[in-house]
Protein backbone atom coordinates (compact mmCIF):
# COMPACT_ATOMS: atom_id res chain seq x y z
CA UNK A 1 0.00 0.00 0.00
CA UNK A 2 1.44 3.33 -0.97
CA UNK A 3 0.58 6.24 1.20
CA UNK A 4 2.09 9.65 1.33
CA UNK A 5 4.37 10.10 4.32
CA UNK A 6 2.79 11.43 7.45
CA UNK A 7 3.00 15.14 8.16
CA UNK A 8 4.14 16.08 11.67
CA UNK A 9 0.81 17.77 12.43
CA UNK A 10 -1.03 14.63 11.36
CA UNK A 11 1.01 12.56 13.76
CA UNK A 12 0.38 15.14 16.45
CA UNK A 13 -3.35 14.97 15.86
CA UNK A 14 -3.32 11.21 16.32
CA UNK A 15 -1.19 11.48 19.44
CA UNK A 16 -3.44 14.09 20.97
CA UNK A 17 -6.53 12.04 20.32
CA UNK A 18 -4.90 8.95 21.76
CA UNK A 19 -4.03 11.01 24.82
CA UNK A 20 -7.72 11.91 25.15
CA UNK A 21 -7.55 15.56 24.05
CA UNK A 22 -11.17 16.68 23.79
CA UNK A 23 -10.60 19.71 21.65
CA UNK A 24 -8.72 17.85 18.93
CA UNK A 25 -11.20 14.99 19.01
CA UNK A 26 -14.24 17.21 18.84
CA UNK A 27 -12.79 19.20 15.95
CA UNK A 28 -12.12 16.00 14.08
CA UNK A 29 -15.68 14.82 14.70
CA UNK A 30 -16.89 18.11 13.36
CA UNK A 31 -14.82 17.83 10.21
CA UNK A 32 -16.16 14.32 9.79
CA UNK A 33 -19.69 15.66 10.02
CA UNK A 34 -18.78 18.20 7.36
CA UNK A 35 -17.26 15.35 5.30
CA UNK A 36 -13.92 17.04 4.86
CA UNK A 37 -11.35 14.96 2.94
CA UNK A 38 -8.66 15.69 5.58
CA UNK A 39 -10.91 14.17 8.22
CA UNK A 40 -11.35 11.08 6.09
CA UNK A 41 -7.57 10.77 5.88
CA UNK A 42 -7.28 11.19 9.64
CA UNK A 43 -9.63 8.23 10.04
CA UNK A 44 -7.22 6.05 8.06
CA UNK A 45 -4.59 6.74 10.69
CA UNK A 46 -7.02 6.27 13.57
CA UNK A 47 -8.66 3.05 12.45
CA UNK A 48 -5.85 0.67 13.52
CA UNK A 49 -6.29 1.77 17.13
CA UNK A 50 -10.05 1.21 17.29
CA UNK A 51 -12.01 -1.67 18.72
CA UNK A 52 -11.53 -1.47 22.44
CA UNK A 53 -14.61 0.36 23.67
CA UNK A 54 -17.92 -1.19 24.61
CA UNK A 55 -20.52 0.64 22.52
CA UNK A 56 -24.04 0.77 23.95
CA UNK A 57 -26.95 2.06 21.87
CA UNK A 58 -30.02 3.51 23.52
CA UNK A 59 -33.20 3.83 21.54
CA UNK A 60 -36.88 4.40 22.24
CA UNK A 61 -39.69 6.79 21.46
CA UNK A 62 -39.44 10.58 21.91
CA UNK A 63 -39.49 11.61 25.53
CA UNK A 64 -39.13 8.03 26.78
CA UNK A 65 -36.41 9.22 29.12
CA UNK A 66 -33.34 8.16 27.13
CA UNK A 67 -31.21 11.18 28.03
CA UNK A 68 -32.17 10.97 31.69
CA UNK A 69 -31.10 7.34 31.61
CA UNK A 70 -27.82 8.17 29.88
CA UNK A 71 -27.12 10.76 32.56
CA UNK A 72 -27.67 8.18 35.28
CA UNK A 73 -25.57 5.60 33.45
CA UNK A 74 -22.70 8.05 33.15
CA UNK A 75 -22.77 8.48 36.93
CA UNK A 76 -22.91 4.76 37.45
CA UNK A 77 -19.99 3.92 35.14
CA UNK A 78 -17.90 6.78 36.47
CA UNK A 79 -18.18 5.10 39.86
CA UNK A 80 -16.58 2.08 38.22
CA UNK A 81 -13.83 4.48 37.08
CA UNK A 82 -14.55 3.96 33.41
CA UNK A 83 -13.98 6.71 30.86
CA UNK A 84 -17.34 7.47 29.23
CA UNK A 85 -18.16 8.92 25.83
CA UNK A 86 -21.66 9.93 24.82
CA UNK A 87 -22.97 10.59 21.32
CA UNK A 88 -26.43 12.12 21.47
CA UNK A 89 -28.30 12.43 18.20
CA UNK A 90 -31.15 14.87 17.59
CA UNK A 91 -32.98 15.57 14.34
CA UNK A 92 -32.03 18.16 11.73
CA UNK A 93 -34.96 20.21 10.50
CA UNK A 94 -35.64 19.13 6.93
CA UNK A 95 -36.86 22.65 6.16
CA UNK A 96 -33.98 24.78 7.34
CA UNK A 97 -31.09 22.37 7.78
CA UNK A 98 -30.73 23.68 11.32
CA UNK A 99 -31.13 21.70 14.53
CA UNK A 100 -31.63 22.13 18.23
CA UNK A 101 -29.54 19.60 20.09
CA UNK A 102 -30.98 19.35 23.57
CA UNK A 103 -30.17 15.89 24.86
CA UNK A 104 -27.24 17.03 26.92
CA UNK A 105 -29.36 19.35 29.06
CA UNK A 106 -30.00 16.26 31.20
CA UNK A 107 -26.31 15.44 31.44
CA UNK A 108 -24.82 18.81 32.36
CA UNK A 109 -23.85 17.77 35.86
CA UNK A 110 -21.05 15.78 34.20
CA UNK A 111 -19.87 18.68 32.02
CA UNK A 112 -16.77 19.34 34.07
CA UNK A 113 -15.79 15.73 34.64
CA UNK A 114 -12.70 15.17 32.48
CA UNK A 115 -13.57 11.47 32.28
CA UNK A 116 -16.77 12.23 30.40
CA UNK A 117 -17.04 13.51 26.84
CA UNK A 118 -20.52 14.30 25.56
CA UNK A 119 -20.93 15.23 21.92
CA UNK A 120 -24.24 16.12 20.25
CA UNK A 121 -24.81 15.21 16.62
CA UNK A 122 -27.54 16.32 14.23
CA UNK A 123 -28.96 13.76 11.82
CA UNK A 124 -28.28 15.99 8.77
CA UNK A 125 -30.75 14.07 6.66
CA UNK A 126 -29.59 10.58 7.59
CA UNK A 127 -32.38 8.07 8.09
CA UNK A 128 -32.48 5.48 10.81
CA UNK A 129 -32.25 7.73 13.84
CA UNK A 130 -28.52 8.37 13.68
CA UNK A 131 -26.09 10.72 12.00
CA UNK A 132 -23.85 9.56 9.17
CA UNK A 133 -20.83 10.56 11.25
CA UNK A 134 -21.81 8.40 14.20
CA UNK A 135 -19.66 5.41 13.24
CA UNK A 136 -16.56 7.56 12.85
CA UNK A 137 -17.33 9.54 16.00
CA UNK A 138 -17.50 6.24 17.90
CA UNK A 139 -14.05 5.38 16.54
CA UNK A 140 -12.66 8.73 17.67
CA UNK A 141 -13.98 8.31 21.22
CA UNK A 142 -12.75 4.73 21.25
CA UNK A 143 -9.23 5.83 20.36
CA UNK A 144 -9.43 8.53 23.02
CA UNK A 145 -9.62 5.65 25.45
CA UNK A 146 -13.29 5.84 26.39
CA UNK A 147 -14.13 2.38 27.67
CA UNK A 148 -17.86 2.86 27.43
CA UNK A 149 -19.55 4.77 24.62
CA UNK A 150 -23.26 5.49 24.92
CA UNK A 151 -25.10 6.35 21.71
CA UNK A 152 -28.55 7.91 22.08
CA UNK A 153 -30.68 7.73 18.94
CA UNK A 154 -33.12 10.39 17.83
CA UNK A 155 -36.22 8.75 19.19
CA UNK A 156 -38.72 8.76 16.40
CA UNK A 157 -39.69 5.28 17.49
CA UNK A 158 -39.56 4.24 13.85
CA UNK A 159 -36.86 2.70 11.72
CA UNK A 160 -34.23 3.03 14.36
CA UNK A 161 -32.78 -0.37 13.78
CA UNK A 162 -29.69 1.30 12.35
CA UNK A 163 -28.34 1.44 15.88
CA UNK A 164 -27.52 -2.28 15.82
CA UNK A 165 -24.92 -1.59 13.15
CA UNK A 166 -23.02 0.63 15.52
CA UNK A 167 -23.30 -0.95 18.94
CA UNK A 168 -22.45 -4.09 20.83
CA UNK A 169 -25.34 -3.75 23.23
CA UNK A 170 -28.72 -2.24 22.36
CA UNK A 171 -31.06 -0.95 25.04
CA UNK A 172 -34.67 -0.38 24.01
CA UNK A 173 -36.51 1.99 26.31
CA UNK A 174 -40.27 1.59 26.56
CA UNK A 175 -42.78 3.61 28.55
CA UNK A 176 -46.05 2.23 29.92
CA UNK A 177 -49.31 3.41 28.50
CA UNK A 178 -47.99 4.89 25.29
CA UNK A 179 -48.80 2.02 23.01
CA UNK A 180 -45.03 1.83 22.72
CA UNK A 181 -44.84 -1.91 22.47
CA UNK A 182 -47.06 -1.95 19.37
CA UNK A 183 -45.03 0.81 17.76
CA UNK A 184 -41.83 -0.94 18.64
CA UNK A 185 -42.98 -4.25 17.21
CA UNK A 186 -43.99 -2.54 13.99
CA UNK A 187 -40.66 -0.82 13.68
CA UNK A 188 -38.80 -4.08 14.24
CA UNK A 189 -37.30 -2.69 17.39
CA UNK A 190 -38.15 -5.67 19.56
CA UNK A 191 -35.73 -7.90 17.67
CA UNK A 192 -32.79 -5.59 18.19
CA UNK A 193 -33.01 -5.30 21.97
CA UNK A 194 -30.33 -6.88 24.13
CA UNK A 195 -31.83 -5.24 27.17
CA UNK A 196 -35.34 -3.87 27.65
CA UNK A 197 -35.97 -0.97 29.96
CA UNK A 198 -39.44 -0.13 31.15
CA UNK A 199 -38.95 3.48 32.05
CA UNK A 200 -41.10 5.68 34.24
CA UNK A 201 -42.20 2.51 35.99
CA UNK A 202 -43.97 4.74 38.50
CA UNK A 203 -46.72 5.04 35.93
CA UNK A 204 -49.82 2.90 35.56
CA UNK A 205 -49.46 0.01 33.20
CA UNK A 206 -45.85 -0.81 33.90
CA UNK A 207 -46.72 -4.27 35.21
CA UNK A 208 -48.86 -4.94 32.20
CA UNK A 209 -46.07 -3.88 29.89
CA UNK A 210 -43.68 -6.12 31.79
CA UNK A 211 -46.05 -9.07 31.42
CA UNK A 212 -46.52 -8.46 27.73
CA UNK A 213 -42.79 -8.31 27.15
CA UNK A 214 -42.23 -11.47 29.16
CA UNK A 215 -44.94 -13.27 27.21
CA UNK A 216 -43.34 -12.14 23.99
CA UNK A 217 -39.90 -13.29 25.07
CA UNK A 218 -41.31 -16.64 26.23
CA UNK A 219 -42.37 -17.32 22.66
CA UNK A 220 -38.82 -17.04 21.35
CA UNK A 221 -37.54 -20.62 20.96
CA UNK A 222 -33.85 -19.82 21.25
CA UNK A 223 -31.73 -16.76 21.87
CA UNK A 224 -28.42 -16.22 20.09
CA UNK A 225 -25.62 -17.08 22.46
CA UNK A 226 -28.24 -18.02 25.05
CA UNK A 227 -28.72 -14.37 26.01
CA UNK A 228 -32.34 -13.74 26.92
CA UNK A 229 -32.83 -9.96 27.02
CA UNK A 230 -33.55 -8.96 30.59
CA UNK A 231 -36.45 -6.60 31.21
CA UNK A 232 -35.56 -3.96 33.75
CA UNK A 233 -38.11 -1.67 35.32
CA UNK A 234 -36.62 1.70 36.12
CA UNK A 235 -38.35 3.69 38.82
CA UNK A 236 -39.20 7.36 38.80
CA UNK A 237 -36.06 9.39 38.25
CA UNK A 238 -37.30 11.91 40.79
CA UNK A 239 -37.36 9.23 43.46
CA UNK A 240 -33.61 8.82 44.12
CA UNK A 241 -33.53 5.62 46.20
CA UNK A 242 -35.43 3.17 43.99
CA UNK A 243 -34.10 4.86 40.86
CA UNK A 244 -30.51 4.30 41.88
CA UNK A 245 -31.26 0.70 42.72
CA UNK A 246 -32.89 -0.11 39.38
CA UNK A 247 -30.09 1.72 37.69
CA UNK A 248 -27.50 -0.46 39.35
CA UNK A 249 -29.37 -3.41 37.89
CA UNK A 250 -29.22 -1.87 34.42
CA UNK A 251 -25.52 -1.09 34.67
CA UNK A 252 -24.87 -4.67 35.75
CA UNK A 253 -26.92 -6.00 32.83
CA UNK A 254 -24.85 -3.90 30.43
CA UNK A 255 -21.63 -5.38 31.77
CA UNK A 256 -23.12 -8.89 31.80
CA UNK A 257 -24.18 -8.58 28.20
CA UNK A 258 -20.71 -7.57 27.10
CA UNK A 259 -19.21 -10.45 29.01
CA UNK A 260 -21.69 -12.81 27.37
CA UNK A 261 -20.74 -11.47 23.92
CA UNK A 262 -17.09 -12.13 24.67
CA UNK A 263 -17.68 -15.59 26.11
CA UNK A 264 -19.92 -16.81 23.31
CA UNK A 265 -17.78 -15.24 20.61
CA UNK A 266 -20.76 -13.21 19.43
CA UNK A 267 -18.65 -10.11 19.88
CA UNK A 268 -16.76 -11.07 16.74
CA UNK A 269 -20.07 -11.30 14.84
CA UNK A 270 -21.15 -7.88 15.98
CA UNK A 271 -17.80 -6.36 15.12
CA UNK A 272 -18.05 -7.93 11.70
CA UNK A 273 -21.53 -6.55 11.15
CA UNK A 274 -20.25 -3.12 12.08
CA UNK A 275 -17.30 -3.45 9.74
CA UNK A 276 -19.53 -4.54 6.86
CA UNK A 277 -21.61 -1.41 7.28
CA UNK A 278 -18.47 0.67 7.29
CA UNK A 279 -17.29 -0.88 4.06
CA UNK A 280 -20.68 -0.24 2.46
CA UNK A 281 -20.63 3.37 3.53
CA UNK A 282 -17.05 3.93 2.47
CA UNK A 283 -17.72 2.39 -0.95
CA UNK A 284 -20.81 4.51 -1.39
CA UNK A 285 -18.78 7.61 -0.56
CA UNK A 286 -15.87 6.63 -2.76
CA UNK A 287 -17.76 5.34 -5.81
CA UNK A 288 -21.34 6.53 -5.92
CA UNK A 289 -21.02 9.97 -4.39
CA UNK A 290 -18.52 11.36 -6.94
CA UNK A 291 -20.56 9.99 -9.85
CA UNK A 292 -23.74 11.57 -8.55
CA UNK A 293 -21.94 14.82 -7.92
CA UNK A 294 -20.49 14.99 -11.40
CA UNK A 295 -23.77 14.04 -13.06
CA UNK A 296 -25.57 16.70 -11.08
CA UNK A 297 -23.02 19.42 -11.74
CA UNK A 298 -22.76 18.69 -15.46
CA UNK A 299 -26.53 18.94 -15.82
CA UNK A 300 -26.72 15.30 -16.93
CA UNK A 301 -29.04 14.46 -14.07
CA UNK A 302 -31.47 17.17 -15.11
CA UNK A 303 -31.42 15.91 -18.67
CA UNK A 304 -32.00 12.31 -17.55
CA UNK A 305 -34.93 13.40 -15.42
CA UNK A 306 -36.49 15.01 -18.50
CA UNK A 307 -36.06 11.84 -20.53
CA UNK A 308 -37.59 9.79 -17.75
CA UNK A 309 -40.57 12.08 -17.46
CA UNK A 310 -41.17 11.81 -21.19
CA UNK A 311 -40.89 8.02 -20.80
CA UNK A 312 -38.08 7.91 -23.36
CA UNK A 313 -36.13 5.64 -21.07
CA UNK A 314 -36.35 4.08 -17.59
CA UNK A 315 -34.22 4.28 -14.41
CA UNK A 316 -32.95 0.72 -14.81
CA UNK A 317 -31.53 1.30 -18.29
CA UNK A 318 -29.97 4.56 -17.12
CA UNK A 319 -28.31 2.80 -14.19
CA UNK A 320 -26.89 0.12 -16.49
CA UNK A 321 -25.58 2.75 -18.90
CA UNK A 322 -23.93 4.75 -16.14
CA UNK A 323 -22.39 1.64 -14.67
CA UNK A 324 -20.98 0.58 -18.04
CA UNK A 325 -19.57 4.02 -18.74
CA UNK A 326 -18.06 4.77 -15.33
CA UNK A 327 -17.18 1.55 -13.62
CA UNK A 328 -14.78 -0.13 -15.96
CA UNK B 1 -18.83 17.37 0.45
CA UNK B 2 -21.54 19.00 2.48
CA UNK B 3 -21.35 22.59 3.58
CA UNK B 4 -19.63 23.61 6.79
CA UNK B 5 -22.26 24.05 9.43
CA UNK B 6 -22.12 26.80 11.98
CA UNK B 7 -22.50 25.40 15.50
CA UNK B 8 -23.72 27.61 18.29
CA UNK B 9 -24.20 27.01 21.99
CA UNK B 10 -26.96 28.92 23.74
CA UNK B 11 -26.50 28.94 27.49
CA UNK B 12 -27.98 30.60 30.53
CA UNK B 13 -25.48 31.19 33.28
CA UNK B 14 -26.60 32.34 36.69
CA UNK B 15 -29.50 31.76 38.93
CA UNK B 16 -32.55 33.10 37.18
CA UNK B 17 -34.75 30.40 35.72
CA UNK B 18 -36.37 32.30 32.89
CA UNK B 19 -35.12 30.77 29.70
CA UNK B 20 -37.87 31.91 27.37
CA UNK B 21 -35.57 34.39 25.65
CA UNK B 22 -32.84 31.79 25.30
CA UNK B 23 -35.29 29.29 23.84
CA UNK B 24 -36.56 31.80 21.33
CA UNK B 25 -33.00 32.55 20.30
CA UNK B 26 -32.21 28.85 19.97
CA UNK B 27 -35.19 28.32 17.71
CA UNK B 28 -34.32 31.36 15.66
CA UNK B 29 -30.78 30.06 15.11
CA UNK B 30 -32.15 26.68 14.09
CA UNK B 31 -34.45 28.35 11.59
CA UNK B 32 -31.43 30.17 10.20
CA UNK B 33 -29.88 26.77 9.48
CA UNK B 34 -27.42 26.63 12.37
CA UNK B 35 -26.88 23.73 14.73
CA UNK B 36 -27.71 24.86 18.24
CA UNK B 37 -26.61 23.16 21.42
CA UNK B 38 -29.02 24.15 24.11
CA UNK B 39 -28.06 23.52 27.71
CA UNK B 40 -30.81 25.12 29.73
CA UNK B 41 -30.70 27.22 32.89
CA UNK B 42 -28.37 27.50 35.86
CA UNK B 43 -25.11 26.80 34.08
CA UNK B 44 -21.86 27.72 35.73
CA UNK B 45 -19.18 29.40 33.59
CA UNK B 46 -17.09 26.26 34.07
CA UNK B 47 -19.84 24.04 32.66
CA UNK B 48 -20.37 26.41 29.77
CA UNK B 49 -16.71 26.52 28.77
CA UNK B 50 -16.31 22.74 29.04
CA UNK B 51 -19.44 22.17 26.98
CA UNK B 52 -18.41 24.66 24.30
CA UNK B 53 -15.15 22.75 23.86
CA UNK B 54 -16.76 19.30 23.88
CA UNK B 55 -19.27 20.44 21.29
CA UNK B 56 -16.69 22.37 19.27
CA UNK B 57 -18.99 25.34 18.72
CA UNK B 58 -18.08 28.47 16.80
CA UNK B 59 -20.03 30.72 19.08
CA UNK B 60 -21.39 30.83 22.61
CA UNK B 61 -24.47 32.98 23.14
CA UNK B 62 -24.96 33.79 26.82
CA UNK B 63 -28.24 35.04 28.13
CA UNK B 64 -28.55 36.50 31.57
CA UNK B 65 -31.38 38.33 33.26
CA UNK B 66 -30.17 38.21 36.82
CA UNK B 67 -27.73 41.09 36.63
CA UNK B 68 -24.70 38.91 37.25
CA UNK B 69 -23.48 39.28 33.68
CA UNK B 70 -20.59 41.52 34.74
CA UNK B 71 -18.97 38.58 36.43
CA UNK B 72 -20.38 35.63 34.48
CA UNK B 73 -19.76 36.70 30.88
CA UNK B 74 -16.07 37.66 31.28
CA UNK B 75 -15.49 34.50 33.30
CA UNK B 76 -16.61 32.32 30.37
CA UNK B 77 -14.23 34.17 28.05
CA UNK B 78 -11.43 33.73 30.56
CA UNK B 79 -12.04 30.00 30.98
CA UNK B 80 -12.11 29.40 27.24
CA UNK B 81 -8.83 31.23 26.91
CA UNK B 82 -7.26 29.21 29.73
CA UNK B 83 -8.21 26.03 27.87
CA UNK B 84 -6.74 27.19 24.59
CA UNK B 85 -10.12 27.80 23.03
CA UNK B 86 -10.14 31.56 22.65
CA UNK B 87 -11.16 31.19 19.01
CA UNK B 88 -14.66 30.43 20.28
CA UNK B 89 -16.55 33.71 20.04
CA UNK B 90 -18.68 34.77 23.00
CA UNK B 91 -21.66 37.10 22.70
CA UNK B 92 -24.11 38.19 25.37
CA UNK B 93 -27.76 39.03 25.68
CA UNK B 94 -30.39 39.77 28.27
CA UNK B 95 -31.03 42.71 30.49
CA UNK B 96 -27.77 44.59 30.29
CA UNK B 97 -27.54 48.28 31.12
CA UNK B 98 -25.81 50.52 28.58
CA UNK B 99 -23.07 51.50 30.99
CA UNK B 100 -21.90 47.86 31.18
CA UNK B 101 -21.37 47.43 27.45
CA UNK B 102 -17.82 48.78 27.31
CA UNK B 103 -16.66 46.72 30.29
CA UNK B 104 -17.99 43.59 28.59
CA UNK B 105 -16.43 44.44 25.23
CA UNK B 106 -13.12 45.05 27.01
CA UNK B 107 -13.45 41.63 28.63
CA UNK B 108 -13.69 39.99 25.20
CA UNK B 109 -17.46 39.76 24.64
CA UNK B 110 -17.75 40.32 20.91
CA UNK B 111 -21.33 41.59 20.74
CA UNK B 112 -24.23 42.38 23.04
CA UNK B 113 -27.89 42.09 22.18
CA UNK B 114 -30.64 43.33 24.45
CA UNK B 115 -34.28 42.19 24.50
CA UNK B 116 -35.11 44.90 21.95
CA UNK B 117 -32.68 43.58 19.34
CA UNK B 118 -34.53 42.14 16.34
CA UNK B 119 -33.74 38.46 15.88
CA UNK B 120 -32.68 38.88 12.27
CA UNK B 121 -30.05 41.41 13.35
CA UNK B 122 -28.52 38.73 15.55
CA UNK B 123 -28.62 36.14 12.78
CA UNK B 124 -27.04 38.60 10.36
CA UNK B 125 -24.32 39.36 12.89
CA UNK B 126 -23.55 35.65 13.17
CA UNK B 127 -23.43 35.17 9.42
CA UNK B 128 -21.00 38.04 8.89
CA UNK B 129 -18.80 37.43 11.89
CA UNK B 130 -18.58 33.67 12.18
CA UNK B 131 -16.73 31.55 9.66
CA UNK B 132 -16.81 27.86 10.48
CA UNK B 133 -13.33 26.66 11.25
CA UNK B 134 -11.53 23.74 9.71
CA UNK B 135 -8.05 23.13 11.06
CA UNK B 136 -6.86 22.11 14.44
N1 LIG C 1 -42.28 10.40 35.67
C1 LIG C 1 -41.07 10.23 35.17
N2 LIG C 1 -40.60 11.11 34.27
C2 LIG C 1 -39.38 10.92 33.71
C3 LIG C 1 -38.58 9.80 34.06
N3 LIG C 1 -37.43 9.85 33.34
C4 LIG C 1 -37.51 10.96 32.57
N4 LIG C 1 -38.68 11.61 32.80
C5 LIG C 1 -39.12 12.87 32.17
O1 LIG C 1 -39.42 12.65 30.80
C6 LIG C 1 -39.07 13.78 30.03
C7 LIG C 1 -38.19 13.40 28.86
O2 LIG C 1 -36.96 12.91 29.35
P1 LIG C 1 -35.67 12.76 28.43
O3 LIG C 1 -34.65 12.04 29.22
O4 LIG C 1 -35.29 14.04 27.82
O5 LIG C 1 -36.26 11.83 27.29
P2 LIG C 1 -35.61 11.42 25.88
O6 LIG C 1 -36.09 10.07 25.54
O7 LIG C 1 -34.14 11.63 25.91
O8 LIG C 1 -36.26 12.49 24.92
P3 LIG C 1 -35.87 12.83 23.40
O9 LIG C 1 -34.37 12.77 23.30
O10 LIG C 1 -36.42 14.18 23.19
O11 LIG C 1 -36.54 11.78 22.57
C8 LIG C 1 -38.40 14.77 30.97
O12 LIG C 1 -39.33 15.75 31.34
C9 LIG C 1 -37.99 13.90 32.13
O13 LIG C 1 -37.93 14.64 33.34
C10 LIG C 1 -39.11 8.88 35.05
O14 LIG C 1 -38.47 7.91 35.42
N5 LIG C 1 -40.35 9.13 35.56
MG1 LIG D 1 -32.94 12.76 24.63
Amino acid sequence: MTQKPEEPEEREQLQKIRAGDVRTASRLIRNLEDESPEARNAMKRIFPYTGRAHVVGITGSPGAGKSTLVDALIASFRKQRKGVGVLAVDPTSPFTGGAILGDRIRMQRHAEDPGVFVRSLATRGALGGLSKAVGDAVHVMDVMGKELILVETVGTGQQEVEIINHSHTVIVVLVPGMGDEIQAIKAGIMEIADIFVINKADRDGSHQLLNELMAMLNMVPEFPGGWRPPVIRIGNCFDPGPFAESLGELAAAINDHYRSLVETDLLGDRMKRKTMVEIHEALRDAILAPILKEMTESGEMEEIAGRLLRKETDPYTIAEEVARRRLK
Amino acid sequence: MTEKKIRIMVAKPGLDGHDRGARILARCFRDAGFEVIYTGCHQTPEQIAATAIQEDVDLVGLSCLSGAHRYLFPRVVELLKEQGADDIVVIGGGIIPDQDFQTLYDAGIKAIFTPGSPLDTIVRWVRTNIRPRVNL
